[in-house]
């Protein structure tokens, strides 16, 4: 059923991408200003998943949840905080052009760059729930990181987790 | 009598009257030899000492490049080369080329080997696709691949003799470590334990790549291969079920205890020694017990594999303290009393000083004085008195631990440390990082990542240096002398009757300094940084040190970017600065000499 659910969220993200141009600040996203929402969970104008900080640096429960996935399940290639290592890439820098889509499909189905010059492989992670499960929280963190809206190292303060988000993680990853 | 080479040598000349197969004979006749390196300790006590005194403290500010070599690679180069009479041999990370170098004409190449392997078992790999070294005997070089296949070459052509496919990579299974080669059986471990990984310890007929006996680190005693009765822990029988006892459910069958680090052998003793990885996940919430036999080591007979003895260090781990790293066997005087001891320096932060024979703990200090997770070790007990404050179990699922020293890739990872007999020392390389650790849950699946905590690093409060090369009493459990190191010093060291010590840097310094003192007395800029072993050899009356360059591992991973640094408002500057500001990726062989013919 997520699967379902991110393929709609997926498309709906190329939809609202092809129709936006011209903002000041954007990521491969677009503009990341959070507009709207729901149970904890914030979008932007398109609709596609993004991070709120209030003024006192509070993030949003997502990115920190974001934070914690990303230091299991992506740190031991892409390094602390987004910011690379010695043979995988930043993602800070790689959100920069990647969309919402490409994310999710390259998280998925993994990518490969094998020839004499590199031997890049990221698995596909489709059937890890730590991952799947958990899969917008890791953008809404990387957006934050890469659109400099945090910075390094944990989030200082964050919103509690939402009734909706702990329903959401209690169906996805199963009965604890 | 303190030399372990001489006594090992009358030792091992009494043990062998009685053994028809005297395949280890050789390998411990060939490593009394030091213009070799036949294997990736030097020895097999794990010393990383040498006899050669060319290069000594007198001289060794005159050491210059003598040749260099690329694997053609740019990942970690953890390891090191080996060394058998006039050929060298090289290798490296995925996709796992093995050089053979004419030492009679600069270095050509007499063959190369590249074993094809399906490039998806990168990803599976923990931290960086490491290869720690080769194996040699009786004409065979032994090539443990990255998918867990395990290879015998004809040292002479190159030439495919045998392989065996140890493990899986679809489930997580890797290699990465270096085999050993005791009496005719090849030893190998395996890594994964952040993947869920049943492990052990396997040791294949070197001749037919049968398989002789395999032991895992959890599980029913038949297959942990361990004597209810006859096993020993601290002097005592383990008793039934000694492993399975301290798991919930079957969780012991994706509970990790990974065999990834070093393995020594005794030939007086007839004992193999190495040490079982973290038990998996990170959560220590979803695993109650003390989860053994993991963060163990172990003391096993070469031919059955069965455990004479077991001693766990971290029981019930809660902070990712694999127990793999090197077991180092000398002689040397405890109180008064000449002992035969095993040395080992846990990722814990603790100097651990065992009876090799019996396992009976005589010495268990902090090797790094920020150490705070636990205040000692009982040493009647084994067990760790440990600090509330610092426990990840006790501060519960998504709530972060702070402070906790050392950080999960422990005092000291997988980089080897060295024994001087003529100091009596032990040179040791080590991390000076502490972290916050936050678990929390995760859910497994087969061939992907089961982690279940967050952590950040940072250098210990108060300091700048996140590592430093020390100098080690293991019979008082005391710091002799301690170089700061700017980043974690991630190189084994290499120690010679020349007087010197030798170690690489993440900057991508070699360095040799001065057994006694500590004092520098070279250094070498070599193209990347070191996380490679330092090794000696001899050739045409000319001694050698040889390092690999090439950065990458967990250092490449954790230190790349710089680590975050909660104190940076207090002031603290500099020191925490990338370590991408100091090297880039690379894949070389330096080779040191003094000038002159």
């Amino acid at each position: 059923m997520r699967r379902i659910s991110l393929v709609a969220t997926t498309l709906a993200a190329v939809l609202a991408l092809t129709a936006s141009v011209g903002r000041a600040v954007a990521d491969g996203s677009g503009d990341p200003t959070a507009v709207k929402e729901d149970g904890g969970k914030w979008v932007d104008k398109s609709g596609t998943p993004t991070f709120h900080i209030g003024k006192d640096g509070k993030v949003d429960w997502y990115t920190f949840s974001g934070f914690r996935r990303y230091n299991a399940d992506c740190i031991v290639c892409h390094g602390p905080d987004g910011a690379g290592s010695t043979y995988a890439p930043a993602l800070i820098d790689s959100l920069k052009s990647l969309t919402y889509s490409q994310f999710v499909e390259t998280v998925v189905n993994g990518k490969k760059s094998v020839n004499t010059a590199s031997d890049l492989v990221m698995p596909a992670f489709g059937t890890n729930p730590n991952v799947m499960c958990y899969l917008d929280d890791i953008f809404i963190y990387l957006r934050a990181r890469s659109d400099g809206a945090l910075g390094r190292g944990r989030p200082q303060a964050h919103e509690d987790m939402s009734k909706a988000a702990k329903a959401a993680e209690d169906s996805c990853m199963g009965p604890s | 009598m303190r030399n372990l080479l001489l006594a090992g040598c009358i030792g091992a000349a009494a043990a062998f009257a009685m053994t028809a197969a005297s395949a280890s004979e050789n390998l411990q006749k060939m490593s009394q030899n030091p213009k070799d390196w036949v294997m990736p300790a030097g020895n097999y006590a794990n010393q990383r000492y040498s006899e050669l005194k060319q290069i000594n403290t007198g001289n060794v500010g005159k050491l210059q490049v003598a040749w260099t070599f690329s694997t053609g690679v740019l990942r970690g180069h953890e390891g090191g080369p080996l060394v058998i009479g006039n050929v060298m041999y090289v290798h490296g990370p995925f996709p796992n080329p093995v050089f053979a170098l004419d030492l009679d004409h600069d270095g050509k190449i007499l063959w190369k080997y590249e074993p094809r392997q399906d490039p998806n078992v990168i990803p599976v790999m923990c931290c960086d696709t490491v290869n720690r070294g080769l194996a040699y005997d009786n004409g065979k070089i032994f090539l443990h691949q990255a998918d867990t296949t395990l290879v015998a070459l004809d040292a002479k052509t190159g030439k495919v003799l045998w392989q065996v496919k140890d493990g899986d990579p679809k489930k997580g299974e890797t290699g990465t470590s270096a085999p050993l080669v005791v009496k005719g059986k090849v030893l190998i471990g395996i890594s994964g334990g952040e993947f869920g990984v049943h492990c052990r310890v396997t040791a294949y007929d070197e001749n037919s790549g049968k398989m002789v006996w395999k032991a895992f680190s959890e599980g029913p005693d038949d297959q942990i291969l361990i004597d209810p009765q006859k096993t020993t822990d601290l002097g005592k029988p383990v008793g039934k079920d000694s492993s399975l006892k301290t798991w919930k459910g079957d969780q012991w069958k994706i509970g990790g205890g990974c065999t990834w680090g070093w393995i020594s052998y005794d030939p007086e003793l007839d004992l193999v020694y190495y040490g079982s990885g973290n038990p998996s996940t990170w959560n220590p919430l979803q695993r109650p017990g003390d989860n053994k036999w993991s963060m163990t080591v172990f003391a096993r007979n070469p031919d059955t594999g069965m455990a004479k003895w077991v001693y766990q260090m971290t029981p019930h781990d809660e902070w990712d303290y694999d127990g793999v790293n090197e077991m180092i066997l000398a002689d040397i005087d405890v109180g008064g009393k000449e002992r035969k001891v095993l040395v080992h320096f846990d990722r814990n932060g603790f100097g651990y000083t065992l009876d090799r024979g019996t396992g009976e703990l005589l010495v268990a200090d902090k090797y790094d004085p920020k150490v705070n997770w636990a205040t000692g070790i009982d040493l009647k007990t084994g067990k760790p008195k440990r600090v509330a404050k610092y426990s990840t179990e006790k501060g519960g699922e998504n709530h972060n631990t702070k402070g906790i020293c050392p950080a999960a890739l422990g005092s000291k990872d997988e980089q080897p440390a060295a024994y001087s007999p003529q100091t009596h020392l032990f040179y040791v390389p080590t991390n000076h990082v502490c972290m916050d650790y936050e678990p929390f849950r995760v859910s497994y699946t087969a061939g992907q990542p089961y982690v279940g905590a967050t952590l950040s690093m940072y250098p210990p409060e108060g300091d700048s240096n996140m590592g430093n090369f020390i100098a080690w009493d293991a019979a008082k459990g005391k710091i002799v002398w301690s170089d700061a190191e700017q980043f974690s010093v991630w190189s084994g060291a290499l120690a010679t009757a020349g007087g010197v010590v030798f170690y690489g840097t993440l900057e991508g310094y070699l360095k040799a300094v001065d057994a006694k003192t500590g004092k520098e007395l070279y250094k070498f800029k070599t193209p990347s940084g070191i996380i490679g072993n330092v090794m000696t050899y001899e050739h045409k009356g000319k001694q050698y040190v040889a390092v690999l360059s090439g950065v990458g591992g967990w250092a490449g991973i954790g230190l790349a970017a710089g680590l975050t640094d909660p104190h940076a408002g207090l002031g603290a500057v500099g020191g925490y600065a990338a370590l991408k500001n100091y090297t880039s990726l690379g894949g070389q062989l330096t080779v040191f000499a003094l000038p002159g013919s």
